[in-house]
Order: C-alpha cells, then sequence, then structure tokens
C-alpha cells in the first residue's frame, strides 16, 4: 500500500474511533471532529516533526486545536501515535479523567487549553514569535473553525501575524460552512475569506481538507512567498465519511444512538475495505 | 513633597535591568509602552519587547504562546482593560493553560480618577481572585515593588499584579523590604486591633495605626500585599491575638481583600469586622486623594471606625 493510501485508511480507523469514543461517552462533537481529520492525518502523520516520547522536544513543530472542540479526532490520533496509552480513549469525558471534552495540556501532545474559541490563532502567534526571537525552525499550525472566525479575537491575531510577517505561522480553517445554529453565512456571513485574509496580509491558499494528499502537497510547498503568515481554507463536508451525518447542522454535538453507531461503521468499514478515495 | 518615581515606573525600571541578563524576558503591551513606562525598555530590547496595538485580548494569548515556547511573559497594561476585555484569556490561556505569564495591570483602582468608570479598576482583585490557579500581588511602594519584581522573574506560573499610577510615599526601605509570595508582612504589632491593607493602602492603615497609638489604642497593621495565595495564618492569629478586624482597599467592597479576609474570620474565628472600600456604584470621579477622602479611604476615617468598633 503506498504512503497516501495508508493515510487514507488511517483517516477511516480514526473516525470509526473517535464515532465509538463519542458513542461510548454519550457526549461529543461529531460533524467537525469528522470534518477535520483528514486535515489532522496530514498534519500529524506526514507534516509535523514531533515526537511522541519527547513531547518537550524543544525545535518540535506546534500545533493548537482553536476549534477545541474537535477533540475526538485529535486523542484519538494522539493516542493512536503513541503520546499515550490507546486504551485510555475509553475514559473520555468520563469522572475526573484527564481526556477532557476539550483540548487540555493534561494530555501528553497537547500544546495548550482550548475550548473557548478566538484563541488559538492569538496563542500560535506567540508561538511563531517565540520561534523567530530564538531562530528556531519549527512552524506551527492552528486550525480554526469556520463559525469560530465571528470572534474578534481571530481578527485581531490575524492583524498581529501580518503585522510580524510570521511565515513560520499556518492557519488552516475547516471550512465546512456550518455551524451550530446553521450555515455560516446565514449566521454571519464570513466570505469573502480569501480576500479578507490576504487584506490582512496573509499569502492564502484554499484547498480540498478532505483530500489528505491534496493537503500534504500543499502545505509541503510552504513557504510559498516569505516574510507572510500562510492561510489555508480547507474546503470540507462536515460529517465528512458518513452520508447521514454529513451536512447537516443538527449533528454538530449529535450522538449517535447504538444503530446509527453500527450503520456509521459498517459504512466506514466498506471505505476500508475498498480504499477510500476522498 | 515625595519624590519617588511611581511603583510601575519602579516595575520597568527592574524589569530593564533584569531583561539585559536574560533574553527569555519578555515585555508585551498594547499600544500602552506610555502609561505603563516601557519606552526604554522598547529601545533598549525591542528583541526583548512585544506590541499588539490596542488589542489586549491578543496580547494576553500572544504572552501564553510566548510562554508555553518557554519565554518569560509580562504582559503590561492598565488594570481597567486587561482585568475585564482579556478576562477570558487570563481564564483560559495564562490560568487554566498554566502558562508563565504575569499579568501587570498598572494604573488600577481609581488611578485614573477623573476618566470615570471605564478607566477604573474596581473589580480585578474580585475576578482574579475566583480564577483557579493565579496569584494576586498588590505592592504598596517603590521598595516592595523592585522586590517583587525580581521575586518573579524566578516564579513559574500565572501571576496578576496591580500597581497604581501615582508615586506613593514610601512603606519600607531600600535595604528592608521583605516579599514573598503569600506571606503577609506585619508592619506594626499591637494587640487591640487589626488594620489590614493591600497596596496603596498600606500606607493609610500605617498612618491609622499611628495615630490609634498615640490615642493609647495597640494596633496591628499588616501587608497584605498577596491575596491570593492569602496568608489565612497571619488573619486568624490578628483575630485571635486583637479581636477586631478593619480592611481597608482601593477596590469594591464586594469580593477584594475584606472578602478574602472575612472568609477566613467566619469560618474560623468570628470578630467584629470592617471592610472600608468602594461601595458597589459607579465611582465618583475626581483625584485619587479626592475619591479616597470622599469615600473614607483615610487614616482619619479608619480611626474613627476603630474607636467606635473598640468603644
Amino acid at each position: 500500500m503506498d504512503r497516501i493510501e495508508f493515510l487514507k485508511n488511517k483517516a477511516i480507523q480514526i473516525r470509526k474511533e473517535l464515532l465509538q469514543m463519542i458513542y461510548d461517552a454519550k457526549t461529543g462533537h461529531t460533524g467537525g471532529s469528522l470534518s477535520s481529520v483528514d486535515i489532522l492525518v496530514a498534519l500529524y502523520y506526514e507534516i509535523m516533526k514531533i515526537d511522541p516520547k519527547n513531547t518537550k522536544w524543544k525545535s518540535r513543530d506546534r500545533f493548537v486545536l482553536s476549534k477545541g472542540h474537535s477533540v475526538e479526532g485529535y486523542y484519538t490520533i494522539l493516542a493512536d501515535l503513541g503520546f499515550f496509552p490507546k486504551d485510555e480513549l475509553k475514559y473520555f469525558c468520563k469522572f475526573n479523567s484527564r481526556l477532557i471534552g476539550h483540548p487540555s495540556v493534561k494530555v501528553p501532545g497537547v500544546e495548550m487549553n482550548t475550548g473557548a474559541l478566538g484563541h488559538g490563532l492569538s496563542v500560535a502567534v506567540g508561538m511563531a514569535l517565540a520561534g523567530k526571537m530564538d531562530k528556531k525552525k519549527y512552524k506551527v499550525y492552528v486550525l480554526m473553525g469556520d463559525g469560530e472566525l465571528a470572534e474578534g479575537s481571530i481578527w485581531e491575531g490575524a492583524m498581529a501575524a501580518g503585522h510580524y510577517k510570521l511565515d513560520n505561522l499556518i492557519g488552516i480553517i475547516d471550512r465546512n460552512h456550518l455551524q451550530i445554529s446553521g450555515n455560516t453565512e446565514n449566521i454571519m456571513s464570513l466570505e469573502n475569506l480569501k480576500e479578507k485574509w490576504n487584506s490582512f496580509g496573509w499569502n492564502v491558499l484554499v484547498e480540498d481538507g478532505n483530500n489528505i494528499k491534496k493537503m500534504i502537497d500543499i502545505i509541503k510547498k510552504i513557504p510559498i512567498a516569505k516574510k507572510k503568515p500562510h492561510l489555508i481554507i480547507a474546503n470540507t463536508i462536515k460529517g465528512k465519511g458518513v452520508p447521514f451525518i454529513e451536512n447537516d447542522a443538527k449533528w454538530h454535538h449529535k450522538v449517535p444512538n447504538k444503530d446509527q453507531l453500527k450503520e456509521a461503521l459498517e459504512i466506514l468499514d466498506s471505505l476500508l475495505k475498498k480504499g477510500f478515495n476522498i | 513633597m515625595n519624590t519617588n518615581i511611581p511603583c510601575r515606573k519602579m516595575f520597568t525600571n527592574t524589569l530593564l535591568e533584569l531583561a539585559r541578563k536574560d533574553s527569555d524576558i519578555i515585555a508585551i503591551t498594547s499600544d500602552a509602552r506610555g502609561s505603563v513606562t516601557l519606552e526604554d525598555f522598547a529601545i533598549q530590547l525591542p528583541q526583548q519587547f512585544v506590541e499588539t496595538g490596542i488589542a489586549e485580548q491578543n496580547e494576553v494569548s500572544i504572552a501564553a504562546g510566548l510562554a508555553a515556547c518557554g519565554k518569560k511573559s509580562f504582559v503590561c497594561a492598565p488594570a481597567s482593560f486587561l482585568s475585564a476585555r482579556s478576562l477570558e484569556q487570563i481564564k483560559m490561556d495564562v490560568a487554566y493553560s498554566n502558562t508563565n505569564v504575569k499579568i501587570i495591570g498598572v494604573s488600577g483602582g481609581v488611578s485614573y480618577g477623573p476618566l470615570g468608570s471605564s478607566h477604573h479598576s474596581l473589580h480585578d482583585i474580585a475576578v482574579m481572585r475566583a480564577i483557579p490557579g493565579i496569584c494576586v500581588i498588590l505592592p504598596c511602594d517603590i521598595h516592595q515593588t523592585r522586590k517583587m519584581t525580581k521575586t518573579l522573574v524566578d516564579y513559574v506560573g500565572p501571576v496578576y499584579v496591580r500597581m497604581g499610577r501615582n508615586a506613593v510615599p514610601d512603606v519600607y526601605t531600600k535595604d528592608n523590604a521583605p516579599f514573598d509570595i503569600g506571606k503577609a508582612n506585619i508592619i506594626m504589632e499591637g494587640k487591640d486591633i487589626t488594620i489590614m491593607g493591600t497596596g496603596e493602602t498600606v500606607k493609610i492603615a500605617f498612618e491609622a495605626g499611628i495615630l490609634l497609638k498615640e490615642k493609647g489604642i495597640s494596633t496591628r497593621i499588616i501587608d497584605m500585599h498577596t491575596i491570593k495565595p492569602l496568608d489565612k495564618e497571619v488573619i486568624i492569629k490578628a483575630a485571635k491575638e486583637t479581636g477586631h478586624i478593619i480592611t481597608v482597599e482601593e477596590h469594591s467592597i464586594y469580593g477584594g481583600l475584606g472578602g478574602a479576609v472575612s472568609e477566613q474570620i467566619v469560618q474560623n474565628f468570628p470578630v467584629p469586622m470592617r471592610i472600608i472600600g468602594i461601595p458597589d456604584e459607579p465611582a465618583i470621579t475626581g483625584t485619587s486623594p479626592e475619591i479616597f477622602k470622599y469615600y473614607g479611604l483615610t487614616a482619619d476615617n479608619i480611626v474613627n471606625i476603630a474607636v467606635k468598633m473598640l468603644d
């Protein structure tokens, strides 16, 4: 199996595990976790320089999950990579578990507590500034939700990243067009996103965020422009991989019942066998 | 005539001195280099200075990101904005994430007296106290400020500091300014009543103590420079040994020094207590001394209250 096929299968496996996790915990954010899996797989299995055995390695690449509610895929991947035992995933959201419903630094591999929206980009700006000050080559990745972009603090961070010409900073927007109350353009219109980020001094790229190969290719080309932060508008489908969950805002934090879980796992299994062509 | 520099200036002078020897010390501000007195720092150590423009939320999160990469972040801006506009960033990115960030609120309380409630910070102690994992410190003079600044550079973890805008008279001396986080200073011994101050009100409490002594009332004066973690031992001991407690603070009477002390008193050793501070209203405007006088944050008023309590 070539590397991309392996990663596609990995993304299916992660989807299966996160659905099981949400089902077991009876809580979670199903739609946004499924939409962002392929982005996380591209970053964590192919792009980022990290060491699960040395989580405080000073030159590691940094990642901040600004859309902290999509934590299930994140935890699943960190466990799969060996940051903590995979067996622990069954304690997700259980009493006194360190696998809290939003990212926690108690979990090895997590760089910053998130969950309140609109913080992650500015935190990442601080990390990128530190990298510049220390003349380190690490890159800082931050994954934002599209609904999250209504937070004013995002634009404070965007302005600062442009001002400080942080070409070691890569923002990714999980552009699935849905937030908890409906379509982003009906709730608080975001477009034209490309022009907005461009005007804040960012180098803006648009890619299919559910296509692992394309995501890897585009990130590997960075820095495309020197002295500018990079933004990838990753077009995704909320609930990607399970047709009855896809493109439905109700699945923002809906938990599958027993039958729905069974059906979803069967669908994903069938994709696993055929080779998932995202 | 008080010829001191303001505490904020002593803080920035000391920070600059320490930062010259430690490149991990970073000062972050939001178009407040003038009001904080960070101009020299910005000119002399530009590589250790981060300007965010008027964006308090951004500056706190950036400070947390810097700290997550090993920097010693000092976010410096007017207390009124830092403690309210960026409160969620302080809660999430600093306290909850346990990043090594010092939140330095300057011109706190009613320092910006004439400018109105927008610029007053009379809520900051209360809100910071309720957030787990962050120390709350109010130095009372330049000597303690210098000692505090040196301590904070080596202390790892979230801290909120509030200082005033104006120069204040000395409580301590250059060579004798005790400061250990969480350990209150007894600056006058007494057995009839205890008066506790924090920040600028320590001097007022001390003056009241002198006046009471002249009246034959033995007064214990305590500098509660750290409101969190609170020196519970010194409070309970004061209740047991003096039987009467007065707190005086440049803060709302709700949730500040008085709140913190009374929580200990009522649960451990109840004694009569009075809380002197700013009542629950948009504070009257004027100079700091005018406002202090209006609300009774004066030595004379403290003396009157103490005498009545002991009557």
